[in-house]
């Protein structure tokens, strides 16, 4: 045993380890990234690298009659040229709940930028060119275009070949191929309930394809190992699922295809699906060479599946009192050409489509669709989104035929800890809905025509239209409007959710250091630095070390459904709480005999020092350490299990947690022109526990933005007659910049969650269903229209 | 093609260009500069904002020729004796999320400060509204240009 001298007696005033949980620590790896050093995927450099590039087809629907690459191979600098007929395995397809995406087109393409054929060579542009030598033979086949093509009498079946594994296996609730999944809610007795109803609204509705558009491309880089596998250097959310994807495209074994994470330009649900992953791998195990491949901003549109459209109808009855009887609800997903994510997207829409309010007597369906649009998956608000934008256009209508203030009846409505879903699961845990509302609603109004200065002259800057110079003010009407949603956490109906953490604890120097390793996926949304933090509060250790993100440690599960701080946090928890068993162990044995404590009292590490829960020090944790090797423990984590839901009645414990925000939009309307300018979008949002307070306002700042995007501006336009996307650019699919993005206030609260770790909530994805109805309910307001499409656009508000 | 210029004080010198490369391409692949951003390569997002003889420009918009005999100057210049003002500022307020946004929103927002020390909201909301980010609702970018003003107007 080594000799221990320096035992202070107790511990000092502020030497509890400063940032743990609860505070703003800053990110680790933002002075990197403020310097243009930190290494993004599309940065990536091999010595020796050659590039990849994709051969897209230019048809939503069609056969491929012959391919003839002859050309394109005879192209210097050309490495490899590869279509369907050179993968490699018997397994060509992919998928993330159904293998139904072919790795290169197999004999017909589905959608407009469907892969067809792989080119490597020596320039990016040489690559592009080479692919533009491949000769094909096309022959054109019928659209399905939305759910009347897609359901009539000889319809094309867009899989004929597939076996659903979505629904335990069960078909017979999928009253059509072309229906990728259903799902039923049955509760109570809405046509009874209907009876008690003084006004019964009814609403249809429409919501545009949203794209995610994360401004990091899809990139990444191909290493063919001399051991026959690879290794895929790549940004993703999901590194065991893209694995498990891969490998066997490729013909080989998981462990053989070794995944590191690279860094990340954001996420927000378009890397769960496989981009050029197979690809760049495919290439490189061909040519033998690493190979980099990275998509520009046109291809990126068709890189990643997109946000379900939407055709959603409701029906609410309401009493003179203002409470809702019933509904029946129908939500119509157009899931594009492959089923992506489309099942569970299903699930999400029909089990929240009543929203935060209770309605016990319902009818809902929500159907999922294939045709020949892009395909649709993972966005945040995964089916939420769409589902809220309905509703809270409903309530607004209904507060009206009641008389009621759209807020009052919002809140009189409102769900509460106990509630029910109408999958009949009981909300236990806090359900603030109506409070997040009077807090919107109490924050004082944005003073009105703030465009105008004192000498009656106008700064366009701040006015609809703005530097556009449109308007100096007439015309010019303001507009109020509230929204409430309620999303769930983490994955759903039973899926069997975990993630895994590594923590090891040695000293280094005379320090005590900690080691995080875990496969978690951070996207931009601040993981790594929680997971510091979690393990500071945890271990009482200053230096903690994020190890990188890869395969060499157990699967996180995805950065998606607002799960990574729950799962991965719980994990880390986890595995550090081993870890401080195993190190307080090894102190009982150093150095037990010194103090009667060490076997007495309970005993905390804080500071970087075994500490008693009365503050008596006991030892430096690194002379615990000391000559010791490092303790490691790796540990799962799982959330409370939850359960399919019913495939007729759609009952069922399915859902882990829930995230609730609301929003009080401000906007202003230039009813001439139609143009919008948002003057404020507030927002207030349980987060049950601020891990770093920073951050999480961050994420509600950025999911209002993409909210108030998909309201008035964002949407993949598809030419319905053709099928193609008629705006894969930044050109045409406008993001808000800056100057479209408002005052955006925050309001945090936290309502701990019993059951979740230190009662945290996933914040990312609440705040971006409420903006959407809040800023439309706004326009509503200011013009008096009906407006039941979003994105809105001029010539709604204008009638042209 | 052989071209030469000055990059962040430091004459570079690239061969075998082709002449459609751009700027960006020119910077990020062949001398190892990575730090400008390739979002769009459509001259819309600003990522990849330097700037060429003190002027920010898309450099996905420029040909690589056209910077031949020129300065330049792209995130990585910013920095001098550690981080620069600016730089600090886009960590401490937050303004930081993936990132991919903050090089090119870093160098025009170095232009606008060195051009206005003292902005407006309205001023910075202009003056950045070449420049895309999809992670922050801009809230913290702002912050962090505020703070960046106060701390530049400080150490004047």
């Amino acid at each position: 045993m080594s000799d221990v001298t320096r035992i202070p007696t107790s511990l000092t005033q502020g030497s509890r380890t400063a940032g743990g949980i609860g505070e703003s620590k800053l990110r680790p790896d933002g002075t990197l990234k403020v310097t243009g050093e930190f290494a993004y995927s599309s940065d990536l450099w091999h010595e020796d690298m050659i590039w990849g590039h994709t051969l897209r087809s230019p048809y939503a629907h069609a056969e491929i009659v012959a391919i003839d690459t002859s050309a394109a191979l005879a192209q210097a600098g050309v490495y490899a040229v590869l279509t369907y007929d050179d993968l490699p395995a018997r397994q060509k397809n992919y998928g993330l709940e159904i293998a139904d995406t072919p790795a290169l087109a197999a004999g017909r393409v589905r959608h407009h930028g469907e892969p067809v054929a792989l080119v490597a060579a020596d320039h990016p542009e040489t690559a592009r060119r080479a692919a533009a030598k491949i000769r094909i033979e096309w022959r054109e086949l019928p659209l399905v275009t939305d759910e009347e093509s897609a359901l009539a009498p000889g319809a094309p079946v867009l899989h004929p070949d597939r076996t659903d594994d979505c629904a335990d296996g069960q078909r017979p609730h999928v009253p059509h191929p072309n229906i990728v999944h259903r799902q039923p809610i049955v509760r109570g007795d809405a046509a009874a309930a209907a009876l008690r109803a003084d006004h019964i609204i009814t609403g249809e509705y429409e919501f545009g394809m949203q794209d995610q558009a994360f401004l990091g491309p899809e990139s990444g880089l191909a290493v063919p190992a001399e051991d026959g596998g690879v290794d895929l250097y790549v940004a993703t959310q999901w590194l065991h699922a893209d694995r498990r994807q891969i490998a066997p495209v490729l013909g080989l074994p998981e462990e053989k295809v070794r995944m590191t994470l690279s860094g990340v330009g954001g996420a927000f649900g378009g890397r769960e699906d496989l981009s050029m992953q197979i690809h760049a791998c495919l290439l490189a195990l061909r040519t033998g060479k690493p190979v980099k491949m990275v998509y520009d901003r046109f291809e990126s549109f068709f890189g990643h599946v997109h946000r379900h459209p939407a055709r959603i109808r409701y029906e609410h009855g309401v009493t003179a009192e203002g409470r809702i009887t019933h509904a029946r609800c129908r939500i119509v997903l157009d899931g594009g050409a492959y089923a992506s994510s489309t099942p569970a997207v299903v699930g999400n829409a029909a089990s929240l489509s009543m929203g935060p309010y209770v309605v016990e007597d319902v009818e809902i369906e929500a159907v999922g669709l294939y045709t020949n649009n892009p395909p649709c998956g993972a966005m945040r608000g995964f089916g939420a989104v769409q589902a809220c934008f309905a509703y809270e256009a409903q309530m607004d209508r209904l507060a009206a035929a009641v008389g009621m203030d759209p807020v009052a009846f919002r809140q009189l409505n409102a769900m509460s800890e106990g509630s029910r879903l109408p999958t009949g699961q009981r909300v236990d845990s806090p359900a603030p809905v109506a409070e997040i509302l009077r807090r919107v609603q109490a924050r004082p109004l944005p003073p009105e025509r703030q465009w105008e200065s004192a000498g009656g002259t106008a700064d366009v800057r701040a006015l609809p239209g703005g530097l556009s110079n449109t308007t100096h003010g007439e015309g010019v009407v303001r507009g109020v409007g509230y929204a409430v949603g309620i999303k769930n956490v983490g994955f759903s109906e039973g899926f069997d959710d975990f993630s895994t953490a590594r923590v090891r604890l040695e000293a280094v120097g005379g320090e005590p250091v900690v080691t995080v390793h875990t496969a978690a996926a951070e996207v931009g949304q601040g993981g790594i630095t929680v997971q510091a933090q979690i393990a500071r509060t945890e271990l009482g250790v200053a230096r903690v070390v994020i190890a990188p993100a890869d395969t060499r440690v157990g699967s996180a599960g995805s950065t998606s459904a607002s799960r990574q701080t729950y799962m991965t946090g719980g994990a880390v928890r986890n595995a550090c709480a081993a870890v401080r068993e195993q190190v307080l162990a090894l102190g009982r044995r150093k150095l037990g005999t010194y103090h009667p404590a060490w076997t007495t009292a309970e005993l905390l590490l804080e500071g970087g020092k075994v500490v008693t829960d009365g503050g008596e020090v006991l030892a430096d944790l690194a002379d615990v350490l000391d000559g010791e090797p490092p303790v490691d423990v790796e540990l799962p984590f799982r959330h409370r299990p939850t359960e399919p839901f019913d495939i007729e009645t759609g009952q069922g414990f399915g859902h882990v947690q829930y995230s609730f925000a609301a929003h009080r939009a401000v906007v202003e309307v230039d009813t001439e022109l139609g143009l919008v300018k948002v003057v404020e979008l507030a927002c207030a949002q349980d987060v049950g526990k601020a891990l770093n307070p920073l951050s999480v306002v961050g994420q509600i700042q950025g999911g209002t933005t993409q909210g108030l995007g998909v309201a008035v501006m964002e949407e993949i336009v598809v030419d319905p007659a053709t099928g193609r996307v008629r705006n894969p650019s930044f050109t045409d699919y406008l993001i808000p910049t800056i100057l479209d993005t408002p005052a955006i206030p925050v309001d945090v609260l936290e309502l701990a969650d019993p059951h979740a770790p230190y009662g945290l909530r996933g914040v990312g994805e609440a705040s971006t269903l409420s903006a959407t109805p809040a800023v439309l309910a706004a326009i509503r307001q200011a013009t008096g229209l009906a407006l039941t499409k979003a994105p809105v656009r001029p010539e709604h508000l204008t009638g042209t | 093609m052989r071209v030469t210029f000055t990059v962040n004080g430091r004459e570079q010198q690239a061969d075998d260009v082709w002449e459609g490369e751009s700027l960006l391409y020119v910077l990020r692949e062949r001398m190892g500069l990575p730090g400008s951003k390739n979002a769009c390569e459509q001259g819309e997002c600003g990522s990849c904002t330097v700037r060429l003889d003190g002027v920010p420009v898309c450099a996905c918009l420029v040909a690589a020729g056209q910077a031949e005999g020129r300065e330049v100057v792209t995130v990585e210049g910013l920095a001098e004796d550690g981080l620069s003002a600016v730089q600090q500022a886009f960590v401490d307020a937050g303004a930081v999320q993936c990132g991919f946004c903050t090089p090119g929103l870093l160098v025009a927002a170095d232009d606008l400060l060195e051009h206005n020390p003292s902005p407006s909201d309205a001023d910075i909301r202009e003056g950045l509204s070449g420049n895309l980010c999809r992670c922050t609702g801009y809230e913290k970018i702002l912050d962090a240009v505020r703070l960046a003003a106060a701390r530049r107007g400080e150490g004047a």
